[in-house]
């Protein structure tokens, strides 16, 4: 089973959450930061890396001996990344979506495939091993995400491919195409809901943007029963019930928590009653994903 | 005028909270959200909404059934995978499509249409504290940095008309195409950062960007007291890179508080909202960059 952890909301413990349950995962796994434009999961598994790669997105370059002027690859552009000066053909590759609209119109063959990187992909392990890892990572100026998460998700299809496995992967905050370049193609979402007014908005935002995506989605809490926010934990629940959204569990707000993730550290090893939590959920995930594919066939017959 | 945008790398460090104080605190201002995609200050600021406008931005194709002949053009040409064959023959994944439009341009038959999408919707609204231009991306779509590049815009003509000084932004996580929209013709930066490895990894990352785009960067460290060795750290950085250290707020439950409240944390009396107050006084001596 493949899981995005979610949030909508920042900050809301999409990391710890996933950190921890690669930490008490009992069977196969590959740990995947999608968060590639800041990507925090290494922080917390401390990965040995083992590859790294570059990725690329193929952009024109033009050869202006063949260029006979007809000015198609400047129309098909939505970008415009391709201007037309005075009769000239002018590029700015860093427009380009990268969608070879250029090329496949170019009747002289005066583009060639040139490229702009994206960011990084790496590989490695995780865990004393026990846990396979990967990241993207987005270049400092780049300003799209989406090609290097679907390279990502490419080579992750690889990588379970080669040994199969579970994949959890920690999901990019936000609800616009990052997200949902990394929601769609997994087999369920995992909502980490903030219960503050902040946090239960985003959740929402989530909610809705993941709906159309057609996987089930379970919820956990974080930091439930924070003071003074007691109708921020029931807004939760109750928006839960209302959506007929699985909730797995609510962990509890605690100093001790914030001090655990600002040092580095897993919630996991915080203290065998955290572990503890973990390992219920683990369970209560698993228990969930089973029970929403058997409806789905059950829909299906 | 001055462009002052609030950002962090990392998502929940406190940019709005921060954002709600400021724009509490400011003179002859407009209020921005440029975190279209999950923007959170309307809640503190309850808006009442003046004019509301469809954000249209680019198109999508649609294959239109009764007039394709199946050949398979589209989804040879299609660089993002959204085109594929189904029973009903070939169509579009409506959330892969990136909306570049090859597919209309060389269908041999003409059989894709290319509708415009509503991708969201932005406002102008009073608040409070003066006008808020703010805007609601719906979810799922695209081009977040174009809507931000649009708010500003709005948020600029307005300042102008009314002879107002200040534009105050809360910006977006990441380092994106909505954070480099929000920081194109910015001023100055505040970032929020929380003293945890992830906070000062991704603060890092936004700190290139801003002097990639030669914004200026004060810093405020949120939570500081959470891991004071990682704080320190973060303020010797700081000292470094040549950003000024605006402060450290603490660990404290009244900003949920404050949330739950709807209110600035300047709005009552307590000791974080003190600080921020004497944030604000020490930002006004810092020279903006534009």
């Amino acid at each position: 089973m493949k899981i995005a952890i979610a949030s909508g909301k920042g900050g809301a413990g999409k990391t710890s959450v996933t950190a921890s349950l690669a930490r008490v995962w009992d069977a196969p796994l590959v740990a995947v930061d999608t968060d590639a434009e800041a990507p925090n999961l290494h922080l917390f598994l401390h990965p040995t890396m083992e590859q790294s790669r570059t990725s690329w997105l193929t952009v024109p370059e033009m050869d202006p001996e063949k260029c006979v002027h007809c000015e198609k690859c400047r129309d098909i552009c939505t970008y415009k990344a391709i201007a037309s000066f005075a009769g000239r053909i002018s590029l700015f590759p860093d427009m380009c979506h990268g969608c070879g609209g250029c090329f496949a119109v170019c009747p002289s063959g005066a583009l060639r495939r040139g490229r702009r990187e994206l960011g990084v992909l790496e590989q490695g392990t995780a865990l004393e091993g026990k846990v396979r890892f990967l990241m993207g990572r987005t270049r400092i100026g780049e300003s799209m995400t989406p090609p290097l998460l679907r390279e990502e998700h490419a080579l992750l299809a690889r990588m379970l491919e080669e040994i199969p496995a579970d994949a959890l992967l920690d999901a990019p905050p936000g609800v616009s195409c990052p997200t949902v370049t990394v929601t769609r193609d997994v087999d369920a979402v995992l909502l980490v809901a903030d219960p503050t007014p902040f946090g239960f908005y985003d959740f929402t935002l989530a909610h809705k943007a993941f709906l159309p995506l057609g996987r089930p989605m379970f919820v956990v809490i974080n930091r439930a029963g924070a003071e003074g926010n007691e109708e921020g934990d029931e807004a939760v629940r109750a928006y839960c019930r209302e959506h007929g959204l699985p909730l797995l569990a609510a962990l509890p707000f605690e100093r001790e928590a914030a001090e655990q993730y600002a040092g580095g550290r897993l919630l996991a090893d915080l203290s065998p009653a955290w572990r503890e939590r973990f390992v219920a959920l683990r369970d209560a995930l698993r228990e969930a994903f089973s029970r929403a594919m058997e409806e789905k066939e059950g829909g299906h017959a | 005028m001055r462009e002052i945008v609030v950002i962090s790398g990392k998502g929940g460090t406190g940019k709005t909270t921060v954002s709600a104080a400021f724009a509490h605190l400011a003179e002859n201002k407009v209020i921005c959200d440029l975190d279209v995609d999950a923007p959170d200050l309307h809640i503190l600021l309850s808006p009442s909404v003046r004019q509301t406008t469809p954000f249209i931005s680019g198109s999508h194709a649609v294959i239109r059934s009764e007039a394709c002949v199946q050949c398979g053009t589209c989804a040879k040409l299609c660089a993002f995978g959204a085109v594929s064959r189904g029973e009903n023959g070939y169509c579009v994944d409506d959330l892969r499509c990136e909306g570049c439009g090859v597919c209309v341009k060389l269908c041999p038959q003409k059989a894709v249409d290319f509708p415009e999408r509503h991708c969201g919707d932005w406002y102008v609204s009073d608040t409070r504290f003066g006008l808020m231009v703010h805007a609601q991306l719906f979810p799922g779509q695209e081009n977040s940095g174009k809507l931000v590049g649009l708010l500003k815009t709005e948020a600029r003509r307005y300042a102008k008309e009314q002879k107002l000084d200040t534009i105050l932004c809360d910006g977006s996580p990441g380092v994106g195409c909505p954070v480099i929209a929000s920081l194109s013709g910015a001023g100055l930066a505040v970032g929020v950062v929380e003293p945890t490895p992830s906070g000062r990894h991704d603060f890092a990352r936004v700190a290139e960007l801003c002097r990639h785009f030669r914004v200026p960067l004060a810093v405020i460290i949120n939570k500081a007291d959470i891991n004071a060795a990682e704080a320190d750290a973060i303020a010797a950085l700081c000292a470094e890179n040549g950003h000024t250290l605006l402060g450290r707020l603490p660990f404290s439950p009244v900003v949920t508080q404050a949330m739950v409240r709807r209110q600035a944390l300047t709005e009552f009396p307590n000791p974080v909202g003190d600080r921020l107050k004497d944030m604000w006084s020490a930002l006004q001596n810092i020279k903006t960059g534009r």
